[in-house]
């Protein structure tokens, strides 16, 4: 007799999912709202399945060789906790944060600093379960995340994740910190953490978040991430993607803006074998202002794909993007940037600007700028530029004494380090800087 | 110091240096002045080692070593400075992360260990003061908007911290008002000693009112047609190019 899991082994993942659905479903409270959010999810995702290169979208991204894993979707839990010199390199240690720290996909009280002292920096599960949460849960879960088949999969199965509330005219004095490690206690896992993230009239907040393995073991993050910036609100968001080689991760970001906010999200992408960031604004209320910037430097074969969106709804409001990517080895970046302005979103300034070099031949860059603009008095510009090393810029450098492979790994490090300039916590610069001194291979003999 | 014999340099197969022969000693300063397009940032080039160049036949040594299989940075180890008519801008680099990245590589290059930070601090500040560059403008990025004179004014501060052996200024004079050249020639005199030399690329006799040549060279259509001394120079100003080119014809 065939048991059960030698069975689940012949299964395709999208099957195995929708098994382990109803196995998972039994143990949810029945009467929740969020139960029925979810089985509608589950439907939409069975009825759509994983995107393949047939869709538009992902035209230049396949999750094929990625879905052919056999991943653990409910992780096992180790016995004990990871040991904070272990992973002490992933924190801005050297100064105050809050922290919410997962290990598989669940919550490590050990190594996070929560807060409910005026603001609420704390787990989903928490905000999904207590009665005290139901209105911020009523009002904005899942209100922005669209109904794409790899949303809807992370609406059936999230649990867990980041609950971030800042009320209004609440400024954060630190920095939140937001990591999710994994530690590959089984050979493949799949993660889908959930982030609601709502900030108040006037609040001001600053957050990291960062997904890394621990180990060599296959692990696929499907992340969904809401945040909603009220009248006057100024969120800025960073994102470090250095995870190692085996690990991949689909970041489904959602960005809801009123009036006067101010949200910036920058994307570092060094690392990992496959990630797409599908990074949505949406500006509701007039003078908003939305910044997206990325620098992604890559190697071997890694794969990074940035899948923006712009939607300017009201009128007056400003967008910023500005995206660099370095290529070397057989690398394969891919920048889609959308921007829509709808009719009644007059006076619009929209900026895009995507810039790439290619370090070597088998490298490859697509990149795709999409304006669709309705209204007719608006500002709207796009840039993209693919190409080499200025030759000029690398003789210059060498007439000075900067010998040939340092003058490169400067020139590339400069057209990089361009983007650092909007980050506003020193202390994640200083680190970023270093980080992007240490994969291009520069020696920097100055302090930054 | 430099030996340059018979040198014919271009691209592809197209010479534009046609047989130069220059000497040039320590302590000595010489001019180079011709029309446009005579080959004047051509030998600049050839001598720092610009790849897009080809040498084709003839010498060029520097204290009796052949350089021309050198690479850019090897002749700049060697103590050969380019002042850029065109300085690249280059977003993202502080001048004073240029300058210490340029001098500590040079430093690595003779097997020295990295300038303390005390000296270079001093040594930037002296240098800024010669050139009267002011602290801000050390913290902007490479040539990134500069000014014509604030590029010259840079590239005559890094010849100043680098203290080549031998200096080739191209153009250096371009784009400087009256003023912001009497201040690069004043660092370029500064520099000047008796064991280094300066060769000056110009167009036009002005700079030379400040910086006061050993030697005038003219060269026309890569080749020198006439050497003297600095009344060379006035003349040219005086009378133009014209009549040199009829004594050459002649």
């Amino acid at each position: 007799m065939p048991n059960g899991n030698l069975m689940i082994e012949f299964m395709s993942l999208k099957e195995k999912l929708l098994s382990s659905y109803l196995a998972f479903e039994d143990n949810l409270e029945a009467d929740s709202p969020i139960h029925e959010l979810r089985n509608k999810a589950i439907k939409n995702f069975e009825q759509k399945g994983f995107p393949t290169k047939k869709e538009e979208a992902w035209k230049y991204t396949s999750l094929n060789a990625l879905l052919k894993n056999d991943y653990s979707v409910f992780p096992k839990q180790l016995d004990k906790s990871i040991d904070f010199k272990d992973v002490k390199k992933y924190f801005l240690h050297d100064i105050d944060t809050y922290k919410v720290v997962f290990v598989d996909g669940v919550y490590s009280s050990f190594h996070s600093e929560t807060t409910h002292d005026q603001i609420d920096v704390c787990l989903m599960s928490s905000a999904l379960n207590k009665t005290k949460y139901k209105p911020v849960i009523e009002a904005y879960y899942n209100k922005i995340a669209e109904d794409d088949s790899l949303t809807s999969l992370n609406t059936a199965f999230a649990k867990e994740g980041a609950y971030i509330h800042i009320p209004k005219h609440k400024e954060v004095e630190k920095p939140i910190e937001i990591l999710y490690f994994s530690t590959g206690n089984e050979a493949a896992v799949f993660l889908q953490p959930r982030n609601l993230i709502v900030v108040g009239e006037n609040a001001h907040v600053q957050i990291i978040e960062r997904h890394q393995s621990l180990s060599k073991n296959e692990v696929l993050t499907n992340s969904v991430t809401e945040i909603f910036a009220e009248k006057r609100a100024f969120v800025d968001y960073y994102k470090i993607q250095n995870n190692v080689a085996s690990a991949s991760l689909i970041d489904n970001t959602y960005i809801a803006q009123e009036r006067e906010s101010n949200c910036k999200v920058h994307t570092f992408s060094f690392g990992g074998k496959l990630t797409r960031n599908n990074l949505n604004f949406y500006q509701n209320g007039e003078y908003c202002n939305s910044t997206l910037k990325g620098v992604t430097i890559l190697e071997n074969k890694q794969h990074v794909d940035h899948n923006t969106l712009v939607h300017h709804i009201a009128p007056n409001c400003e967008s910023h993007q500005d995206y660099k990517g370095i290529f070397g080895d057989a690398s394969t970046g891919v920048f889609n940037g959308r921007v829509i302005v709808e009719k009644d979103a007059q006076k619009t300034d929209a900026f895009q600007q995507n810039n790439n070099i290619l370090v070597d031949d088998k490298a490859t860059i697509n990149a795709k700028p999409q304006l669709e603009i309705f209204a007719d008095d608006v500002k709207c510009s796009h840039g993209c530029t693919i190409g080499q090393l200025d030759e000029d810029a690398l003789f210059y450098m060498r007439s000075r004494g900067i010998a040939k492979k340092e003058a490169r790994a400067l020139l590339m490090y400069a057209f990089a380090n361009t983007v650092l300039e909007s980050v506003k916590i020193p202390e994640l610069k200083r680190r970023i800087n270093k980080l992007i001194a240490h994969k291009i291979g520069v020696n920097l003999g100055f302090e930054v | 110091m430099l030996h340059i014999k018979d040198l014919h340099a271009g691209v592809e197969e197209k010479d534009i240096l046609k047989g130069i022969n220059l000497e040039v000693k320590a302590g000595e300063v010489h001019a180079i002045m011709g029309p446009n397009g005579s080959g004047k940032s051509t030998l600049a080039s050839v001598i720092a080692g610009k790849d897009e160049f080809e040498v084709s036949k003839g010498e060029l040594t520097l204290y009796g070593e052949d350089i021309t299989e050198l690479d850019p940075e090897e002749r700049a180890h060697k103590g050969v400075f380019l002042s850029f008519q065109y300085p690249v801008e280059i977003p993202g680099v502080s001048v004073t992360n240029f300058i210490k990245t340029a001098i500590n590589e040079t430093r690595k290059a003779k097997g020295m260990n990295d300038m303390p930070a005390s000296e270079m601090l001093k040594l930037i500040k002296e240098k800024a003061d010669l050139l009267e560059i002011d602290r801000k403008f050390l913290s902007r990025s490479l040539n990134e908007g500069f000014s014509g004179g604030e590029k010259k004014r840079n590239e005559i501060f890094q010849m100043a911290m680098m203290e080549p052996k031998l200096a080739i200024l191209d153009e250096t004079d371009s784009g400087l008002d009256i003023d912001a050249l009497k201040v690069v020639a004043n660092g370029v005199n500064t520099f000047k000693n008796k064991d280094n030399a300066v060769v000056v690329i110009t167009h036009y006799q002005r700079l030379l009112d400040y910086i006061i040549p050993d030697f005038v060279h003219v060269i026309m259509d890569g080749k020198i047609v006439k050497s003297g001394g600095k009344e060379l120079a006035h003349e040219l100003e005086e009378r133009g190019y014209d009549w040199i080119k009829e004594e050459v014809n002649a």
